[in-house]
């Protein structure tokens, strides 16, 4: 069977990649894309650490078929900083050491930054449970909501 | 793996002819959050993927003109949540498919996929069937309606024919005075699957009881819609004497396996207690609409 043609746009960029029908997108993002930013922790949707967007829609990369991205905007965690300018989520995350071993934090920065983007002032409660996909073994998750309410107080500011 | 072959039409027309051809060895894709799992568990080897949601009328919400609700068998859980105007008249129906999964899987998952995947625990459907909801299937001799509660046939299986594709829900005008609510017991706060889960939809004016619909999940090989629970709360002011004997109308219909989540007589007692509380939440929303 032949391979599918794919063309799509990740991370603004227009790209065009041959997959398996049956291949994930995070298999594509990962192999012959070489983003490899986007982590499997399950494979089956409920960890969250292979999380991007899809048309602006917060997706596990392991449950879309990467022939589904035909047409449509990818956003992954390689797109998130800016140059070397990173986003405020993403420094936050350092300054406040919201991470240990790393595999989870790409997925959750993904979530975070789309959390913020709707609700720029969410209570404590909204970001655990809008998180509540990402599934971190390290931090005990604490470290991860302090940090995310923090880029938010400060986005509110900066946005002043 | 190879073998697998991945459609994306652009018709219902063009969907339905392949998946009709395919005959047993087709699946739809919706969400996919039920089918890929079980793709990469071997449970599911499909030859042909039929992915739907190109198609304008699987993933479009639209008010119809009797003030009911028509949505696409795709449409995301996500996308039902913004929809202006659903929450607002369906509250019970749109909690039940906002509690499946995470944001992320908010953002794919389908109250149609959720249907066929036919899971007695599937949140969304013990509230569509209290709101009496029917889908739209089509198939290769046409198109017909059946209510929801028609569509589980047991556990992973439905009455659907060979070939017919699970087209829209269509959910009936409201009158005033209605309200509707969905409660589910799980061991955690988020994220599990439910060890009972219920849904009532019903109707007050001045104080009494004028219909009601009660779905119960998660206590047979299928999700069910309990007659008798409906009809003990109709004509009620909802005291505690007709909230009781619906209660009890839930447990007796009951007939759940003892598993890892619950055993029979947990799941039994369980029914009764989110019917009262269910209840409960329908009545107030009831009593502001």
């Amino acid at each position: 069977m032949a391979k599918l043609h794919v063309s799509t746009t990740i991370n603004g960029e227009p790209t065009e990649f041959l997959c398996e029908p049956s291949q994930s997108m995070l298999d594509v993002l990962r192999g012959p894309l070489g983003l490899t930013g986007s982590k499997e922790g399950c494979g089956s949707g409920d960890c969250g650490a292979c999380t991007i967007t899809l048309d602006g829609r917060l997706v596990c990369s392991c449950l879309v078929l990467a022939a589904e991205a035909q047409d449509r905007e990818i956003r992954t965690i390689e797109g998130m900083a800016e140059g070397d300018r990173l986003h405020p989520l993403q420094q936050k995350f350092l300054e406040m050491a919201a991470l240990q071993c790393g595999i989870c934090t790409p997925g959750v920065l993904m979530a975070a930054r789309t959390l913020l983007e709707q609700n720029p002032d969410p209570t404590e409660t909204e970001a655990r449970f809008w998180l509540a996909g990402n599934l971190c073994r390290c931090t005990g998750y604490d470290k991860i909501i302090r940090a995310v309410l923090d880029t938010a107080a400060e986005m509110r500011e900066a946005a002043r | 793996m190879t073998d697998i072959r991945y459609l994306a039409p652009r018709t219902l027309d063009e969907a339905v002819g392949a998946f009709a051809a395919a005959r047993g060895a087709a699946r739809i894709l919706a969400g996919g959050t039920d089918l890929l799992v079980q793709m990469r568990a071997g449970a599911v080897r499909p030859g042909l993927i039929v992915d739907i949601k190109r198609i304008a009328e699987m993933t479009s919400i639209e008010e119809t003109a009797d003030g009911g609700f028509r949505i696409g068998a795709a449409v995301s859980g996500a996308v039902l949540g913004e929809h202006p105007r659903f929450g607002q008249v369906w509250p019970g129906v749109l909690e039940a498919v906002n509690l499946i999964g995470s944001t992320q899987v908010q953002g794919r998952a389908s109250p149609g996929g959720n249907l066929c995947n036919a899971s007695p625990a599937g949140d969304s459907v013990p509230a569509m069937i209290a709101a009496d909801a029917v889908v739209t299937v089509q198939g290769p001799d046409g198109r017909r309606q059946m209510p929801v509660a028609a569509v589980p046939a047991g556990p992973g299986r439905t009455n659907l024919a060979p070939g017919e594709i699970l087209v829209s829900f269509t959910l009936p005008p409201r009158p005033r005075g209605a309200g509707d609510a969905y409660l589910r017991m799980i061991p955690r706060t988020e994220m599990d699957i439910a060890v009972v889960g219920c849904g009532v939809n019903l109707t007050l004016r001045d104080g009494t009881c004028t219909a009601a619909r009660v779905g119960l999940g998660a206590v047979a090989p299928t999700v069910l819609l309990v007659g008798e629970a409906g009809k003990a709360l109709v004509g009620s002011r909802l005291d505690a004497a007709a909230i009781e004997a619906a209660a009890a109308a839930c447990r007796a219909a009951c007939r759940p396996i003892d598993d890892k989540r619950g055993t029979i007589a947990y799941r039994t007692r369980i029914a009764g207690v989110l019917l009262k509380r269910t209840v409960g939440i329908a009545a107030d929303r009831a009593g502001r609409a």
